[in-house]
């Protein structure tokens, strides 16, 4: 296998001395807050806020250790470390997921110190990636390589880690704060269901600006994000945000912790009130100390580097005779492949759900095969997406037959990229100390009804997410069809939305009817999309269908036996 | 998936759960006086009086945290089932257990 050469730059951000000193410390400083709290020195609700902040949960089995991938993206020797943490600290595997990060379910609290200054020595931390400071900025999982793409978020992702990390007035918000961020015309981060999203595009004359949306979320309340200004230029886009994030961390609820996400501040204040306190804060704060210097940009950008592209063209004859050779092999391209920004090359995705898996669960093996593929076809580099999926962002058109007999070979080639048998489903009840109902159990049985690969693609693009209680890790609100766990007397039912739509379309998914249970939602999931395939015309997604008929058929359909 | 059990007529008993603070691991606390832990549900006290349940509840709170061994103590109801102890809560029953998505690991694992 061609592994890539050490130090030679994959387009992932190059710690420099001071940021390891930086996460270096952090790791000490928790090692000393574990050691006073296993002394006495520190009881538990001292020591709770502290060990969030450090990403440590306490869930249903044993501590759940978050892992912060910023905007998604690792290098190959990063997931070689998380494949070495799963196999000595948990139990050999570990879960990605909505929010672009890793999970781990089975630490050890007393462990967890030496599993950070494991993480550090690959340039990474879980720090933020709990607390109610601003979490992991989420982007595009095709940063970087897509065709549509008009600027790398990547780097200002990475400008906003930065800033927001240990920032002193946003480390104790009202509650958590998640940020997205796209590049492209095209919405693949959610970007209106979040506490804020920014669209990054280009003027007239090339200059680099952002479109800010605030106050979107899921949850208890749903929220789609209000546009509060059109432009923003690259210059005042730190002090924009810190502009919000003054206003919100001013007026944001702490009384209440249902309503303390800057969602409910932007419904309660009313769009045009909260947009003029930020424009407000926003003219006393511009200024020499906020500005975004270009060579600040600059260096940050230098220091993802980029991949060394070869001069190719689009479809060679060797893809072309692979596609034509083996209709597997067709599908999965035809899936789970995408237009690069640079010819002969593409970007895959690997499905991390095999029909009846547990959707964003990888093996220790898995994550190691993966590495060795990043680094002999995508530059040592890869993503993960908010879909729990990893993608191989930069590889070469003539290598991707290669790669895809590799995966196949492994149960990582599922051409399901975008189909039903994509879905999203959160840890649910099996893990989470929050959840109501179980969501996995649900998706595998989805998904093992609909394992046909050729009827999934002839059922088209259909995502499916799954929620197992209300706060909506699984973002149900915005699936095509959404299932959110209830819990009814100690029974688990599932409530179906339908409708939800997480792209530039923003829509919040309407509730189909009563819940049902978990057996019956499987079959309810088939008869909605039986009506649809019934009533679409040409070439028409499950959403527009849904659209032009209605509720009424897929409704009458469900509750027909009811 | 069903994991409720519809045996009701059986009463109602409770038992008194934690995580260990070094580890996590889901313990419960074992009969007699001593305030001892155990990992398997199958060991735990039971407690058929409500007022009794309370007064071991508060003893094992303060004996969790002072002796910095467990954290999340509470109390939770169960049945006992042909001879089987049956958390009334599937959230309880999970985690006597383990993930039902993956029985090779918890405590089912070594069942």
């Amino acid at each position: 296998m061609n592994h890539i050469a050490p130090g030679r730059n994959a387009g992932v951000y190059s710690y420099d001395d001071i940021d390891r000193r930086f996460v270096a410390e952090r790791v000490e400083q928790f090692r000393a807050q574990v050691e006073r709290r296993l002394s006495g020195e520190l009881t538990e609700d001292e020591f709770k806020p502290l060990r969030l902040m450090n990403g440590l949960y306490l869930q249903l089995h044993a501590y759940m250790l978050r892992i912060a991938v910023p905007y998604g993206v690792l290098t190959a020797r990063q997931l070689r470390k998380l494949a070495e943490i799963g196999r000595k600290y948990d139990k050999g595997y570990g879960h990605f997921t909505t929010r672009q990060n890793l999970q781990f379910n089975w630490i050890k609290l007393e462990d967890t110190p030496a599993i950070l200054h494991e993480l550090a020595e690959v340039d990474m931390h879980a720090l933020q990636t709990s607390g109610n400071c601003v979490r992991n900025v989420t982007t595009d999982q095709f940063v970087g390589a897509a065709r549509d793409e008009v600027v790398d978020g990547r780097v200002y992702a990475e400008i906003l880690r930065q800033w927001t990390t240990l920032h002193p007035e946003f480390t104790f918000l009202p509650r958590k704060f998640k940020i997205a961020i796209m590049g492209s015309d095209a919405d693949r981060a959610a970007i209106r269901v979040h506490d804020v999203g920014v669209f990054a595009k280009r003027n007239e004359r090339g200059e680099v600006g952002f479109t800010f949306y605030v106050g979107g979320g899921l949850g208890r309340s749903p929220f789609i994000g209000k546009l509060i200004r059109d432009w923003v230029p690259e210059e005042d886009f730190v002090a924009y945000l810190e502009a919000i994030l003054r206003v919100y961390n001013q007026y944001g609820r702490r009384d209440n912790i249902y309503k303390a996400r800057i969602k409910i501040l932007v419904h309660e204040l009313g769009q045009e009130k909260f947009t003029q306190e930020v424009e407000e804060e926003f003219a006393r704060l511009r200024g020499p100390k906020y500005r975004l210097a270009p060579e600040v940009v600059d260096e940050i950008r230098r220091r993802f580097g980029g991949p060394a592209y070869e001069t190719l063209t689009d479809e060679p004859e060797s893809f072309q005779a692979a596609k034509a050779a083996n209709p597997d092999f067709a599908r999965w391209v035809a899936v789970n492949v995408l237009a690069h920004k640079v010819p002969g090359y593409a970007a895959a995705t690997i499905s991390l759900k095999p029909a009846g898996g547990i959707p964003g669960d990888a093996t220790s093996e898995q994550m190691e095969l993966i590495a060795d593929l990043a680094d002999a076809h995508s530059f040592g580099e890869l993503r993960v997406s908010h879909a729990q999926n990893l993608v191989l962002a930069h590889v070469r058109q003539d290598e991707l037959f290669t790669l895809w007999t590799a995966l196949e070979a492994n149960g990582l080639g599922t051409p399901n990229a975008g189909l039903i048998g994509d879905i999203i489903a959160c840890p649910g009840l099996d893990y989470c100390a929050l959840a109501n109902a179980r969501s996995i159990p649900l998706a595998q049985a989805i998904s093992a009804r609909f394992a046909d690969p050729a009827r999934q693609q002839t059922i088209g693009e259909l995502g499916i997410k799954i929620s197992g209680c209300i706060n909506a890790c699984g973002h149900h609100h915005v699936g095509a069809i959404g299932i959110l766990g209830v819990d009814k007397k100690g029974e688990e039912f599932y409530q179906i939305t339908v409708g939800g739509d997480p792209t530039l379309t923003t829509a919040i998914g309407d509730i189909l009817g009563p819940a049902v249970t978990a057996d019956e939602t499987v079959d309810a999931i088939e008869a909605i999309v039986e009506v649809y395939l019934s009533n679409r015309h040409d070439g028409e997604r499950f959403i527009d269908t849904l659209k032009r008929v209605g509720h009424g058929p897929f409704k009458e359909r469900v509750y027909a036996a009811h | 998936m069903a994991l409720n059990d519809k045996s009701k007529n059986e009463a109602v008993l409770k038992t008194i759960t934690a995580n260990r603070l070094r580890d996590g691991e889901v313990i419960f606390l074992a009969p007699g006086p001593d305030l001892g832990w155990v990992e398997r549900l199958d060991e735990a006290a039971l407690f058929e009086d409500a007022d009794a349940a309370e007064t071991a509840l508060a003893a094992a709170k303060a004996q969790a945290e002072g002796e910095r061994f467990a954290v999340d103590v509470y109390a939770f109801d169960l049945r006992v089932t042909d001879g089987r102890r049956v958390p009334v809560k599937t959230r309880e029953r999970i985690r006597a257990l383990g993930p039902t998505v993956r029985i090779d690991l918890g405590k089912q694992a070594a069942a």
